[in-house]
């Protein structure tokens, strides 16, 4: 079991900063993210894009927000659950929380804080009718161990990086690749779609554009057995395909998820929080931070994600240390001591006469 | 007000809204649907407007001529799902004069 301070759900430029704050409390924290690496949204959806509202940053990129939140944490020596979506909480006797992960990672802390921005970031699953009764029968949303397909039929449908560069990697692993895209245009990297093109010529990928899988056929035992593949929008153009995998590949999109299901205030698909005191929502230890959270007048925007999560450690501490007696210091008073060992401080004055 | 245009935009439950919308305000469709409140708030512009989802995908039903289609609009579209000949993307149609009488219908949810 993994014990901290406080829980962070969401390794976004919020949670990322909430380690700050609570490091100077000399709060520990330890976060989770449904996402294989920090960043939230920066790192995921537009780490290349610039940000101009950072206050002191007059143009920062998303992705180097992140870098520079990981530097200025890192002496808090904060740790990560990573690639691993918050699925229960639990309060105990003692108002702690046991908080689990999908994969049963169990994390114990004092505090949880929230800072799951848009929600966990989910496959995107085509619209087809039947699609859910074949997931883990043949229908799979991510590749986790391409050994799984070697040998078999495999049809990946998609037309970004990811479907690219997976069909790639599989034509030397299963004994057929099939590519279903609804355009001709592919969007990846200029490499991989060339490489697509070598691989489709060699006829080691099977590609089919324009596109688009319609049906899923099964066998008596309830598994995939054929997809309805549809060329040109027309029914004259079907053709089925047997196969033993489908992978679509559409990329993710973010879901509130399980957090939806623990109890908390939510609207407007956020979860409403105190917004005159400390962040804290209606269940006294649980905050809601930056993105994820509502209140009247709310803005979505990083930097009040800092200010909330600033706030909130501040009640953190008392809720932790009920007993403590604490003014907060400015660092340029105090400098950063980190768990680590390791302080900043600003150089001091010199003084010294003049003869 | 005199800078604004007439919208007319379908809801996902199939009510028919008129709108006023500013062209003076640097604003597009996605915001308009978004602060006339026509699609609960977390279903729509989830990526803020960067083309990077298609939470904000319409039906355009009317023939008023719209900004061309950039490429990160028809690479979104392209992995978008409902998607038809008239899909475009809310957030990449700036409201301009040019729009007085567009009608729309919002894409469901996926």
């Amino acid at each position: 079991m993994i014990k901290t301070d406080i829980l962070i759900i969401g390794a976004g430029p919020t949670g990322l900063f909430t380690v700050f704050e609570a490091g100077l409390l000399k709060l520990k924290c330890h976060l989770i993210d449904a996402l294989p690496q920090p960043g939230g949204q920066c790192s995921e959806l537009y780490p290349k894009k610039p940000i101009y509202d950072i206050p002191g940053f007059p143009e920062v990129l998303a992705g180097d927000l992140v870098d520079n939140l990981m530097e200025q944490i890192k002496s808090f020596e904060p740790g990560f659950t990573l690639g691993e979506r918050a699925e229960t909480i639990e309060k105990q006797e003692d108002d702690s929380f046991i908080v689990t992960t999908n994969k049963g990672t169990q994390h114990h802390a004092k505090v949880v804080a929230i800072a799951g921005g848009l929600g966990s970031f989910e496959p995107r699953k085509p619209p087809i009718p039947n699609i859910a009764n074949f997931e883990d029968k043949g229908v799979a949303y991510m590749i986790k161990d391409p050994e799984v397909y070697r040998n078999k039929k495999v049809v990946i449908a998609g037309g970004g990086d990811s479907a690219l560069d997976w069909s790639i990697f599989l034509a030397d692993v299963a004994s057929e690749v099939t590519l279903v895209h609804r355009r001709n245009e592919f969007r990846g990297a200029l490499d991989s779609v060339d490489r697509v093109k070598e691989l489709k010529d060699l006829g080691k990928i099977n590609l089919i554009t324009p596109a688009e899988i319609n049906e899923i056929k099964g066998n008596a035992d309830g598994e995939l057995e054929a997809v309805l593949i549809r060329k040109n929008n027309e029914a004259s153009e079907e053709i089925l395909l047997e196969v033993d995998h489908f992978i679509p590949l559409f990329g993710l999109s973010p879901k509130l998820g399980p957090i939806g299901n623990w109890g908390l205030e939510i609207e407007k698909n956020a979860i409403k929080v105190d917004n005159t005191l400390d962040y804290q929502t209606n269940i006294p230890g649980v905050y809601a931070i930056g993105d994820v959270n509502t209140y009247p007048g709310k803005l979505k925007l990083i930097l009040c994600g800092f200010h909330e999560a600033t706030l909130m450690c501040q009640s953190a501490f008392q809720r932790i240390f009920p007993d403590k007696k604490y003014v907060m210091k400015y660092t340029t008073v105090g400098g950063v001591t980190g768990f680590d060992g390791t302080k900043k401080e600003a150089p001091k004055a010199v003084v010294k006469a003049i003869d | 007000m005199e800078e604004d245009v007439k919208i007319t935009i379908i809801d996902r439950e199939g009510e028919t809204h008129q709108v006023d919308a500013p062209t003076d305000m640097n604003m597009n469709l996605m915001e308009i649907v978004r602060s006339y409140e026509i699609a609960p708030e977390g279903t729509i512009g989830i990526c803020g407007g960067m083309a990077m989802c298609a939470s904000c995908q319409c039906y355009v039903l009317s023939d008023t001529s719209l900004v061309e289609m950039q490429d990160e609009e028809e690479a979104m579209l392209a992995e978008a799902f409902h998607v038809k000949d008239n899909s475009r993307l809310g957030c990449q149609i700036p409201i301009t004069k040019d729009l007085e009488g567009l009608k729309v219908q919002l894409a469901p949810e996926e």
